[in-house]
């Protein structure tokens, strides 16, 4: 357990985040976790840490750090202009920091993206509360002390499991991550409450292109630009449990998708569920941004998830140079 | 009483790894096979299965659909749901929770009691009247739902919820009552407060009230009421 690095400037917001804590749902505590799952899964990947090592989520950009102690570092998510002691920093790759370089986040200069992740080899030392290092920020436990990172905090590495020299130019190809963009198509399934609504309704909701309005943070997003989707009665439903990616439907009309620290209940019709493989495309979205809905069925989630977990369990290769080597097409 | 046989379930993909099994009715009985569901799942440990929240008329299983399809998940609830026996009525553990009722500690009591027809003193006593069955644990960390409240306590949410209601608020609506574990918006009629702690991520059992649970309301001390 060493001192790896300083926050100098959080940016945003930046928080401690891992796997998450799904198990936790049955005390009413939401799972929380990296908003980009699979990024954060690649760069634990590209450093072999173990699945549940912590990874540092950086929100929208104007960030900086310092690093406290020589180490290989993973930058995967969003290219928000990182720099490494001025460089532009590679992205999805194994990179060497020195003790004393800087590192910066700049803002998104690309069209699309909203969360980078940083990953060091063992991950980031903090303690499991209900058997997670995720940042729960509503309830003030997990992660560092509870809360967002501030200047002048610092963070301990765990120790890296094998000889971390290894890891150098590991790099993750651009054929196997989703399909990042401006204005994302997230894929839904029907939701159990599809049919209180209208078949025109279900048309405004797949044939608008959405903005996710400033009301929107991890617990979810707001989402705007679509006349009111109001069922054809006023309904009241039961409390039930909900996970991220529902599209709940509040009083109002104005959809909900929640997100990764939404609340384990609601009640509020829902409307649709966006498939697990799109969830890191919603990840990257930030309040202003655009997207669109379409309704596919349970076999083109599962394949498209299966799709993703074959990447994950096949790559990352150990050489740039041989960066498309055995990667599935 | 009706017969848990008779029981409609079912079954919703909620996205592509969670499943939800809903009744069509509502009721005590429905929440009691909700309860022994979950708790069967549980003690069954399908691998796959990551966590089941009950609520209180139907049971979120999520799952990872890379160990578990969709298909099979259905077919081993299924298999679980006909031979299901509700929960005890009455519940295993009744935790009791002292409550200081009115005053500052129940803003709301004088108006529900106005609302409903009835003295402060006999919402008090109505509400101390019985157990209560914890239906479901959600909102917030150890938020417990629990009911059902009789029916001369129903009363609906407030047409405008507080944006913060203090930590053991003791609170009714829509003939359930809950206990607000931390400082959290509200939206339901606060008429006590009780300095139980609910929710402790650190302890062992993080919830004072688990889903399943009995919970008697006792009066810690009477504010003088008109």
């Amino acid at each position: 357990m060493s001192a790896v690095l300083r926050v100098d400037q959080p940016g945003a917001l930046c928080s401690v985040q891992d796997r998450g804590r799904i198990g936790a749902a049955r005390y009413g505590v939401p799972a929380s976790g990296a908003m980009d799952q699979f990024a954060r899964a690649v760069a634990n990947r590209l450093l072999d840490n173990p699945a549940d090592a912590a990874v540092l989520e950086v929100t929208a950009g104007n960030a900086s750090f310092t690093l406290l102690a020589a180490t290989p570092l993973a930058i995967t998510g969003a290219d928000l202009q990182a720099t490494l002691q001025g460089w532009r920093m590679p992205l999805w790759t194994v990179v060497q920091g020195l003790a004393g370089m800087r590192l910066r986040f700049g803002q998104r200069t690309a069209a699309w993206g909203g969360r980078a992740y940083i990953a060091v080899p063992g991950g980031f030392d903090v303690p499991l509360v209900l058997g997670s290092r995720s940042t729960y920020l509503a309830g003030g436990f997990g992660g560092f002390a509870g809360r967002m990172l501030r200047a002048g905090d610092v963070l301990a590495a765990r120790p890296p499991r094998g000889d971390t020299t290894l890891l150098l130019g590991r790099t993750w190809p651009e054929s196997a991550r989703p399909g990042y963009q401006a204005c994302p198509t997230l894929r839904i399934i029907r939701g159990p409450h599809a049919d209180l609504f209208t078949p025109a309704t279900h048309a405004r909701l797949t044939g608008t292109r959405l903005l996710v309005s400033r009301s929107s943070n991890r617990m979810g997003f707001r989402l705007e630009g679509v006349p009111s989707l109001l069922p054809v009665a006023p309904v009241s439903i039961p409390s039930l449990g909900v996970l991220p990616g529902v599209v709940q439907v509040p009083p109002d009309g104005q959809p909900i998708l929640l997100m990764a620290d939404a609340q384990t209940t609601g009640g509020y019709p829902i409307i649709g569920v966006v498939i697990d493989a799109d969830l890191p495309l919603a990840a990257q979205l930030l309040p202003g941004d655009a997207l669109q809905f379409v309704v596919v069925d349970l076999a083109i989630a599962t394949a498209a998830r299966s799709q993703m977990q074959r990447w994950l369990a096949a790559l990352p290769v150990s050489d740039a140079q041989d960066g498309l080597c055995g990667a599935p097409i | 009483m009706h017969d848990p046989d008779a029981v409609t379930w079912r079954f919703h993909d909620l996205g592509d790894t969670a499943m939800l099994v809903t009744s069509e009715s509502v009721d005590l009985l429905v929440n009691q096979l909700v309860l022994a569901l979950a708790d069967t799942l549980a003690a069954l440990a399908l691998p796959g299965v990551q966590v089941v929240v009950p609520a209180i008329n139907s049971a979120l299983i999520r799952y990872d659909p890379a160990m578990l399809t969709a298909a099979d998940l259905r077919a081993h609830v299924q298999r679980v749901l006909v031979r299901l026996k509700p929960v005890p009525a009455t519940p295993a553990r009744v935790v009791a929770v002292p409550v200081r009722y009115g005053g500052a500690d129940g803003p709301d009591l004088a108006d529900v009691a106005a609302t409903l027809g009835i003295s402060p003193a006999e919402v008090i006593r109505l509400h101390c009247g019985q157990v209560y069955r914890v239906m479901m644990i959600g909102f917030a960390p150890g938020y417990p739902y629990a009911g059902p409240l009789p029916p001369a306590l129903h009363v609906p949410r407030r047409s405008t919820p507080r944006t913060q209601v203090p930590r053991g608020s003791v609170a009714i609506a829509a003939g359930l009552t809950g206990i607000y574990p931390a400082p959290l918006p509200g939206g339901w009629h606060v008429i006590g407060r009780t300095t139980l702690e609910l929710f402790d991520p650190y302890a062992d059992q993080p919830c004072l009230l688990q889903a399943g649970d009995g919970v008697q309301f006792v009066v810690l001390d009477e504010q003088p009421q008109r």
